[in-house]
Parts: C-alpha cells; structure tokens; sequence
C-alpha cells in the first residue's frame, strides 16, 4: 500500500498533536506545558486544512495558538505558581484514573474503529469562506447574533470578577 | 478521493480527548486543568470538522458548529482565568487541592 500526500501528512500532524499532548501531561514546568500545547493546537490546525476548513484552520491558529496560550501565560506568569508542579496527586489515585480513562476510551474505541461511511463527493473546499459566510447570515444568524451577546457578557463578566478585590480592598482601608 | 479514513480522525480526536482528561483530573495548577479543557473542546471540534466533510450528509453547518465551540471556548478561558484571578487574589493559591473552602 502506497502512503498519499495526504496520509502522511495526517500521520505527522497527528503524530506532532499527541506528542504535543503528552507533553503536556508529563511536563514539570507550567509555561512548558502550554507551550507543548501550541504545538497540539497548530497541528489541529493543519487537520483542519486537511479536512478542507481553511477558514476554520486560520481562526484555530488565530484564537487558540494566538489568543487562548497567552491568556492562560498571562494567568500563569500573574499568579504565583511553585515553579515545578512537585508532588502531584498519589500513585494510587493516578493508576485509578488511568484505568478509568482507559477503559473509556476503549470502549469509545470498540465503536468507532470500523466506522464505514462511504466518502460523498462534497464541494467544501471551494470557497470555504465564503460557504461559511452565506450559512451564518442565513440559516445561523440567531445563534450568530446569540453569540455577541455571549462575548459581551463575557468581557463585562471578566473585568467585574478581576476587578472586584481591589474595590473591596481600597474600601477596607 | 480522500484517502483518510473517518475512522482515523475519531481515532485521533479520542486520543486528544483521552489526554485532556487525565490533564483536567490529576494536574494541581488550575491554569493548566483550564487548558486541559481547551484540549478536550479542540477533540470534539476535530470531530466535528471530520463529520462535516466525511459524515453521512456532508455539510458546511459542521465547520459553522465548530466556529461556535471555538467561541464558547475562548469565553469560558477568559471568564475561567477572571476567576481564577479573583480567587488568587483572596487565598494566594492557584492548587485545586487547596480550594476547599466548602468543605470546612
């Protein structure tokens, strides 16, 4: 069996993305893990322009590689962690959750390992965009327009949570 | 055609869903439990995007759900690292182990 472009394309990023994975879950420092975890989020990226979403592929890298990872530096670089992530939870309660993960995932597995649907000639990949666009503002726009309220609550949600200690404090004294 | 299968990206998203949820459960720093969740949303858009192309009716409405849970997720990291920040700055700790103040 001769590999395509495309396999083994699919392999490495897949590959890049559990590695990333993995690291992330066997690292001691906590800026290491999540910069183990740009990798996973950049070759999620590639799948997706396997999976002809470009669009999808330049938001994934925009809002997770970009947004998301300096987010969550910023919350570690602003709260004090103990540089190393020493003594984690015990052996025994690690092997437990092991198992348990396990288990789920072969059960998962059993189900979808000879999943056979056949392959539908689809037109995705032709100006994915512009696709995306039309079914937004058509068959999607009330969850769209849901959306704006969402992040508006969010961004007004995140600045009175952060912000509310101070206040308090400054009353306090 | 396509020469991957659907199968294979399952597989792949189950493994990256599997890891984040090892991550979430055993990792103390509630930052990267956060970005556990990240990992395990990023599973479930991988699986989405791979219905959307390689499904049983192949349409564009997969990618859109995918933009959703994209934005639901950077929402829930922002508000999630706001809490945590308003948590910190009360008992100077990021450990869940130690945010067990409704147990006392």
């Amino acid at each position: 069996m001769s590999l395509s472009g495309e396999m083994i394309a699919f392999i490495m990023l897949s590959l890049v993305a559990i590695i990333g994975g993995i690291l992330l879950i066997n690292l001691t420092k906590v800026v290491h893990m999540v910069i183990a975890l740009v990798f996973t989020f950049v070759s999620v990226a590639g799948l997706y322009v396997l999976l002809s979403a470009e669009f999808l592929a330049a938001v994934q890298i925009l809002i997770y590689s970009g947004a998301i990872t300096i987010i969550m530096l910023f919350g570690i670089m602003l709260t004090r962690h103990n540089d190393s992530n020493e003594k984690t939870a015990g052996l025994w309660r690690k092997l437990m959750l092991f198992a348990g993960i396990a288990g789920f995932g072969l059960a998962v597995y059993a189900g979808i390992y000879n999943l056979d649907i056949p392959v539908q000639e689809t037109k995705l990949h032709e100006d994915n965009t512009r696709q995306i666009g039309m079914a937004l503002y058509s068959d999607h726009i009330i969850p769209f327009e849901l959306t704006s309220v969402l992040l508006l609550a969010a961004l007004i949600g995140a600045i009175i949570l952060a912000k509310k200690d101070d206040e308090e404090k400054e009353g306090e004294e | 055609m396509n020469s991957v299968p659907l199968s294979a990206y399952l597989v792949l998203a189950l493994i990256l869903f599997c890891i984040g949820l090892y991550g979430a459960l055993t990792k103390r720093n509630a930052v990267i439990v956060l970005i556990s969740i990240e990992l395990m949303l990023n599973a479930v858009n991988i699986n989405l995007v791979a219905f959307s192309k390689l499904g049983t009716a192949p349409s564009i409405s997969g990618q859109i759900f995918t933009l959703f849970t994209i934005t639901v997720a950077a929402v829930e990291a922002a508000v999630g690292l706001a809490i945590l920040m308003s948590l910190y700055n009360r008992r100077k700790t990021v450990n869940v182990d130690e945010m067990d103040q409704l147990k006392h």
